[in-house]
């Protein structure tokens, strides 16, 4: 049981900050720009396969400074070229031209390097047992993503809360338009905010791609899981994301280790449940099968129930 | 947030025509062109009787009701939902579900009536679901159908005995029990019931935009609070209208049904509600017949193009991206921003310019299609050295000419394009000055 509960949190842990690498940007831009980006997770796809191309001409250190600034090219050269033209057009425009963007982003993915997933892998420096506990090894690359998470993590504070760069991003969440007359160029804050958001799911997808799995899928499997995060922890907040970040990977984490259903549960009271049909299906149901469904479900009763979110601040 | 966007303006009537200019009132000209349009479709299938033909005009019907569905929450509500196929793929599951009854003999119901049953499914969970997601519009509302539309493909796994598993529910439409004498042991007879309710469903929905519920979404999506100012709640019309769009997507989800007889959990999952999206938003949202043009044409372009090239869907990717940018009304606005031009009797005047602008638009075009199917070679086919044929000409996609040509094609396209381009402003311009002062 032990066992479980502390590989499990290890798990999360890691699981939770590859989320909050990549809801950090997205609930930052939502905030600033009230733009919902659904490409965002294909960012974190362009990452690792940029990744995947740098490592293999010149390794996976100068790789995981490259390619998240490659996608922070590719996330500003968007902004200002696409989602400024059609801000015109309006609210919905923009969110389709996010949605458009996702679905060219998969097929251009496929367009260059084919359906099958792509040979990205944990760099050998970087393969070996970290520790070993109660028979379980804990590798080295896990403990690598910790650290650079962690480091993301603590670098994104300092630049937000002590920096002038941050004070103005701070400053233009709120007060967008008082900041402009002070004399900042806003749009251009917008490019680089969304550039960064951007640059951080790359990186995200660089050190997720190889121990996950780096495929045209990735942007559709990862996608909507980071929406349910910055809703549930609130649009916009960051604090929220990184508490929702990890609240889900919780969730899905123990989820997978927890193998009984209702019917199970009856039978401890000593009701045993023999009922055909939909009813039957659903008190059969393992709480493990129930992974790839809970966030949806904790998302919707959260919209119901408390639509700002945890720790959002406006109600829309 | 919603009350800023674009579509201030709906002309949501086909055609409307000012009474001053025309000639015919205004309901006999609609008219006749609803009968030629029934017209048109009934002889379809005896001018092209091929069964690729026949299957896709059996998919453009469906696609057809599906689509204006859909505009009745994104065009008329100012709902975006990125789930909207959850209640095309219930309104199937509903009518294969009603279909396995009558085979047993649980219930008797006409075969003609089936899709009417998956309407009703849909339209009881379309009411649940809309009541819990439309409370607020834009983002939580286009997150919360996102949800629902992923929970239930999730779900579908666990729950075989509604689903059907990963093989999906199959059934036989030939129940025995018809109104009329088809029997539905072949596609022309599930086409002229395709086009039965196809029509119903159009006037329906159209008539719907004429009713006070109509009108009111219109208004809760131009400006909520002015409409809750009034004395309409937001959240009820937006439930309403939520629910009637369930309804017809499930008579079209239901027509699937009848058509393939076979439903799997895939039809509510992301990707067709993606493609109903796409199709709403080239076909146009602004106007009502807008979604039957994007239906006709993308389920046009669907069957045709992915028979031919791998690369279907970065085509159909880049169309709705093209079209989002540079013509956020759609098809239908296109065709509708001719309308004052045409009544002038100006066309002549602008259409060189249009020539002078196809042409490098076609090079711009070619250029694209080239890089785009030697790169898709590469990475796809079986054999990357095997040669590659485009148009007749065969070549292979490692030699350095094609590549060459591509981007020089796409190139000098995109230069001459801007160029052409301008005239095309230039002459668009003076000649709506010219109207305008004649006061035409």
């Amino acid at each position: 049981m032990s066992e479980f509960i502390i590989f499990s949190l290890l798990n999360t842990l890691i699981y939770g900050l590859l989320l909050f690498m990549l809801s950090s940007g997205l609930t930052l831009i939502f905030g600033l720009m009230n733009v919902l980006n659904f490409a965002h997770a294909s960012f974190y796809m362009l990452g690792a396969y940029f990744a995947y191309q740098v490592s293999l001409k010149v390794g996976f250190i100068p790789a995981l400074f490259l390619a998240p600034l490659g996608v922070a090219v590719v996330g500003m050269l968007v902004e200002r070229y696409g989602l400024r033209r059609v801000h015109a057009h309006g609210h919905v425009a923009e969110l389709l031209f996010t949605f458009g963007l996702f679905f060219l982003l998969d097929e251009l993915v496929v367009l260059i390097w084919g359906r099958n997933p792509v040979d990205y892998q944990i760099p050998a420096f970087l393969d070996f047992p970290l520790f070993t506990l109660f028979n379980s090894d804990f590798s080295a690359y896990r403990g690598f993503m910790l650290v650079v998470s962690i480091a993301m993590f603590i670098s994104m504070y300092l630049v937000i809360n002590r920096t002038r760069i941050g004070l103005i991003i701070q400053a233009s969440l709120t007060h967008a338009e008082m900041v402009n007359v002070l004399g900042h160029n806003v749009p251009s804050v917008f490019m680089y905010v969304f550039g960064a958001g951007a640059g951080l799911a790359g990186l995200a997808g660089v050190i997720g791609g190889n121990y996950l799995v780096t495929e045209p899928g990735m942007a559709q499997a990862l996608g909507p899981i980071v929406f349910v995060v910055i809703v549930v922890g609130g649009m916009g907040s960051l604090t929220g994301a990184f508490v929702s970040s990890l609240l889900l990977a919780g969730l899905q984490t123990f989820a997978v280790g927890m193998e009984f259903s209702l019917a199970d549960l009856f039978m401890k009271f000593g009701v045993n449940v023999q009922s055909d049909g939909i009813i039957g299906d659903i008190l059969r149901i393992q709480i493990a099968n129930t992974r790839a469904m809970l966030p949806f479900l904790f998302m919707i009763i959260m919209l119901i129930f408390r639509p700002k979110g945890l720790l959002g601040v406006r109600e829309e | 947030m919603m009350e800023n966007n674009t579509m201030e303006n709906p002309k949501l009537s086909v055609g409307q025509v000012s009474q001053s200019q025309s000639m015919l009132p205004y309901f006999v000209k609609t008219g006749g062109l609803f009968l030629a349009a029934v017209f048109v479709a009934a002889i379809l299938p005896k001018i092209f009787d091929s069964r690729f033909a026949l299957s896709m005009f059996n998919q453009m019907g469906i696609a057809i009701i599906f689509a204006l569905s859909y505009n009745m929450l994104l065009g008329q509500g100012g709902l975006l939902s990125f789930g909207h196929a959850v209640f095309y793929g219930l309104g199937g599951f509903g009518a294969v579900h009603v279909m396995g009854m009558v085979n047993n003999g649980d219930l008797a119901l006409w075969t003609e009536f089936l899709p009417l049953a998956g309407g009703l499914f849909s339209m009881l969970l379309g009411f649940i679901f809309g009541f819990i997601s439309t409370r607020r519009a834009a983002t939580p509302f286009a997150l919360i159908t996102m949800g629902i539309g992923e929970l239930l493909l999730a779900s579908s796994l666990l729950l075989p005995t509604f689903f059907g598993g990963e093989e999906g529910i199959s059934g036989d439409r030939m129940t025995g029990i018809t109104l009329t004498s088809f029997k539905f042991a072949q596609s022309i007879e599930v086409y002229y019931l395709i086009l039965f309710w196809m029509f119903v469903c159009v006037i329906a929905m159209y008539l719907l935009t004429k009713t006070p519920l109509g009108q009111m979404a219109n208004a809760v999506r131009d400006n909520h609070q002015r409409a809750q100012f009034i004395g309409y709640d937001p959240h009820k019309v937006r439930t309403f209208q939520f629910t009637l769009a369930a309804f017809f997507a499930g008579i079209a989800g239901g027509l699937f049904a009848l058509n393939y007889e076979m439903v799997t959990a895939e039809n509510l999952g992301m990707v067709p509600s993606a493609d109903i999206l796409m199709m709403t938003v080239i076909g146009g949202i602004t106007y009502f017949f807008g979604p039957i043009l994007g239906a006709i044409f993308i389920t046009f372009l669907q069957m045709v193009v992915s028979n031919v090239t791998h690369a279907w869907m970065l085509y159909f990717g880049l169309l709705f991206i093209g079209m989002v940018v540079w013509a956020p009304d759609g098809l239908a606005g296109l065709i509708m921003r001719h309308q004052p031009i045409w009544k002038a009797n100006r066309m002549k005047r602008i259409l060189p310019a249009y020539g002078l602008a196809l042409a490098p638009a076609l090079l711009l075009f070619l250029g694209v299609i080239i890089l785009v199917e030697i790169n898709f070679h590469i990475s796809l086919s079986i054999d990357p050295e095997a040669p590659l044929s485009i148009m007749g000409i065969s070549f292979r996609a490692q030699s350095f000419p094609p590549w060459a040509m591509g981007f020089t094609l796409v190139g000098v396209g995109y230069f001459l394009f801007r160029k052409a381009g301008r005239k095309v402003s230039r002459a668009w311009n003076t000649v709506m000055a010219e109207i305008k002062q004649e006061g035409v």
